[in-house]
């Protein structure tokens, strides 16, 4: 689509500069807010500092129809500990003035529809945010969004998912900015033991539709899952196993978990 | 899209009615500004199935005639039309006409929609539908559906809800259906919703999300308003045949708006019907403990569509408050936003308590006893015929008023005793109603 070479793309910086290295890259997911709003921050730097190249913060929401339970459980924690919206600048601002990481935003869309959209993108462009990545918002319903994401420079992250349709997944990729989410298997977010084989399918499909930069998420919580999707796509996306780790042991945990993680984005020599 | 509604689209659709253009068959995926797909990607190829398999299956003679056969030979259609001569006395003294929902098998306008959609899944190759439930009547008629057609049933209803509505689980799984406690979010009607829909995006080859009300994502509201537009069909139809003319108000009770939209639809072209849409108003719009979404929401997005929503400053959905729970819901379907602020349709908040005076004084001069949702429709045309009596006193006994009576209210025996003071305090059903359990 016209403009979208022009615009400079934090997130495609981010994971261009991985590609340079020879590896994909790592996505770490953290909710905003859990168990507070320091400690997302303080887990954010520790994902940048091991390995994370780019940072998802997702804002706790009411109604998360496309999180598993451990994401579920952490967001509730957050909203019932009394995290507003507006903190999750305060997050990303938090990260990107103490490290090189791309943050991205992940919201389901009525928070930002009711703060606005432009006056949101406005606030996530101001704390150095790289743009946001959006579960229930496709395409077709996001034409204030795309103005809006333009006038800040921000990335717009759709989802594909193994049911696209190959008209769909065209639309999809020429509206994203930044990379392609893809959705790795048909279900909500989750660890689960292995990787869908949908998954390599719903990334060839994206790259054939001219996606430069295509990223893996659900179900992904190994080293030896990040391994087995770096062979095909540009990034790997980690969500409910760093949520267990900051449930479980902290920053600390966090800090060991992407390490370990990270080990695995190497591509194997063929 | 802008944040509030737009007046443009909505002064222009206005005048398109005034002058003589239809709101009837609206197909969507948008009324005005609302509706839409805000839908996570992996549903929308469903969507798009669904949509598909319905726009087929309605121009197709053979469905329509599986939808009529049914609706005659199961539900027990045409529900009557039946003048309440003693109610009315309590309305002014116009003439209150019930659309008798609550005589359909099961008990309430439900049964219009699980059938068409039951038979679109099994159209589909779908296997087994899934839904929501907040006191159990859609569980139980989507079960009730499954049952007939033989499709695999599950019914996710909030963990709370399962223990209050013990008895309504029992009649599901008679029926065999799984139900499934939600304990999620706020484990309530809505959080229902969201877990129904985490099972469709994972089972979605083989499921149909049997979604029970005008809301959701394109093409739900449409479709299931299609359902339920046999409501307003035939109460128009009666009208015509048993007065020779058409009413001059129309009312219902609005959770989602199912029963409200079918009965609506009959008349939406008929400028000289008034049409009132009536939400629960809890104990009181100003106490923050209410479900009047249009009321006092505002326009955002929840579970596919874009409507009015009753949310927080941040967007997050807020909890709703009724004595009725099938009212009890934070959102409304798109086409009543719509209606709404183009002015066809006036919608109003009735506390618990006029529903719960409405209940009583149909019971006791009708010998019908309603669902404590239609006793909020009931409500609503006292205050209507009411109106009309002030308005013009002389006038008023040739005035008609249409109410749809969408349920019965059997289930909701043990809340009523409970409110009315009627059990002793010692007996297990007062401990019951306590607990606000629908029989």
């Amino acid at each position: 689509m016209a403009g979208k070479a022009q615009m400079t793309s934090k997130s495609a910086a981010a994971i261009d500069k991985a590609r340079a290295e020879g590896r994909a890259a790592l996505i770490g997911y953290l909710p905003a807010g859990y168990p507070s709003v320091e400690a997302t921050i303080a887990a954010g730097i520790a994902l940048a500092e091991n390995g994370a190249d780019l940072i998802e913060i997702g804002i706790p929401y009411s109604d998360p129809v496309m999180d598993g339970q451990v994401i579920q459980a952490a967001t509730t924690e957050a909203l019932a500990n009394g995290f507003r919206v507006s903190q999750v600048f305060d997050v990303v601002a938090g990260i990107t003035s103490k490290t090189d990481a791309a943050v991205l935003v992940m919201t389901y869309w009525n928070p930002v529809v009711r703060m606005g959209v432009d006056e949101f993108s406005r606030r996530l462009s101001e704390a150095g945010g790289a743009g946001l990545i959006t579960p229930d918002l496709i395409p077709d319903e996001a034409a204030e969004w795309m103005a809006a994401s333009d006038k800040y420079g921000l990335d717009r992250v759709f989802l594909v998912a193994p049911s696209s349709t190959a008209e769909r997944m065209q639309r999809t990729v020429d509206a994203t900015r930044g990379f392609v989410y893809a959705v790795s298997i048909m279900g909500v977010t989750g660890a689960r033991s292995s990787v869908s084989t949908a998954a390599k399918d719903v990334v060839a499909a994206a790259h054939a539709a001219g996606a430069e930069r295509v990223c893996v998420g659900l179900g992904v919580s190994t080293a030896d899952q990040v391994r087995e999707i770096a062979a095909y796509a540009e990034g790997v996306i980690v969500g409910t196993a760093l949520v267990a780790a900051v449930r479980d042991g902290g920053v600390d945990a966090v800090a060991a978990l992407t390490k370990d993680l990270s080990s695995g984005l190497t591509r194997e020599e063929a | 899209m802008a944040d509030a509604p737009s007046g443009n689209a909505d002064h222009n659709a206005a005048e398109a009615f005034l002058q003589g253009g239809s709101l009837r068959h609206a197909p969507g995926p948008y009324f005005g500004n609302y509706g839409g797909r805000w839908m996570p990607e992996s549903l929308i190829a469903a969507l798009d199935e669904l949509e598909e398999t319905f726009d087929k299956a309605k121009d197709d003679p053979e469905f329509r005639a599986q939808i009529a056969d049914l609706n005659k030979n199961y539900s027990g259609r045409p529900s009557l039309l039946t003048e309440a001569k003693r109610f009315s006395q309590h309305a002014g003294g116009v003439r209150v006409f019930l659309k008798r929902e609550d005589l359909n098998h099961t008990g309430s306008h439900k049964i219009n929609n699980v059938l068409g959609q039951a038979l679109l899944a099994k159209r589909m190759g779908k296997t087994r539908v899934i839904a929501e439930t907040g006191a159990g009547q859609h569980g139980v008629a989507s079960a009730t559906a499954a049952a007939l057609m033989g499709l695999e049933c599950v019914v996710y209803m909030g963990a709370e809800d399962c223990r209050r509505q013990a008895l309504n689980v029992a009649r599901m799984e008679l029926l065999g259906a799984t139900v499934i406690p939600v304990t999620s979010g706020s484990q309530t009607l809505k959080d229902a919703i969201n877990d129904a829909l985490r099972d469709w995006v994972a089972n979605v080859d083989n499921t149909h999300y049997l979604l029970g009300t005008a809301a959701g994502a394109h093409p739900f509201p449409a479709m299931v308003r299609y359902f339920h537009e046999v409501i307003g069909e035939e109460a128009r139809a009666q009208i015509l045949d048993q007065e020779g003319r058409l009413p001059d108000a129309v009312c219902a009770c609005i959770g989602g708006g199912s029963n409200a939209i079918g009965i609506f639809h009959g008349f939406l072209d008929d400028p000289s019907v008034k049409i009132y849409g009536f939400e629960a108003g809890g104990d009181g719009v100003d106490t923050g403990r209410h479900a009047a979404t249009i009321t006092l929401g505002k326009p955002g997005v929840l579970h596919g569509a874009r409507s009015y929503l009753m949310q927080d400053d941040d967007g997050q959905t807020i909890e709703s408050h009724s004595i009725s729970a099938g009212l009890d819901y934070p959102g409304v379907g798109p086409e009543h936003s719509y209606l709404a602020d183009i002015g066809r349709v006036s919608y109003e908040p009735i506390t618990d308590s006029e529903a719960m005076d409405a209940f009583r004084l149909l019971c006791r001069t009708e010998g019908i006893i309603p669902a404590i949702e239609s006793s909020h429709a009931l409500a609503g045309a006292i205050k209507v015929g009411q109106r009309l009596a002030a308005e013009d006193a002389a006038a008023a006994a040739d005035k008609i008023v249409i109410v749809n009576l969408s349920g019965r209210g059997d289930k909701d025996v043990a809340t009523a005793a409970e409110w009315f003071d009627l059990l002793d305090k010692e007996s297990a059903e007062s401990e019951i109603g306590k607990e606000g359990e629908q029989l």
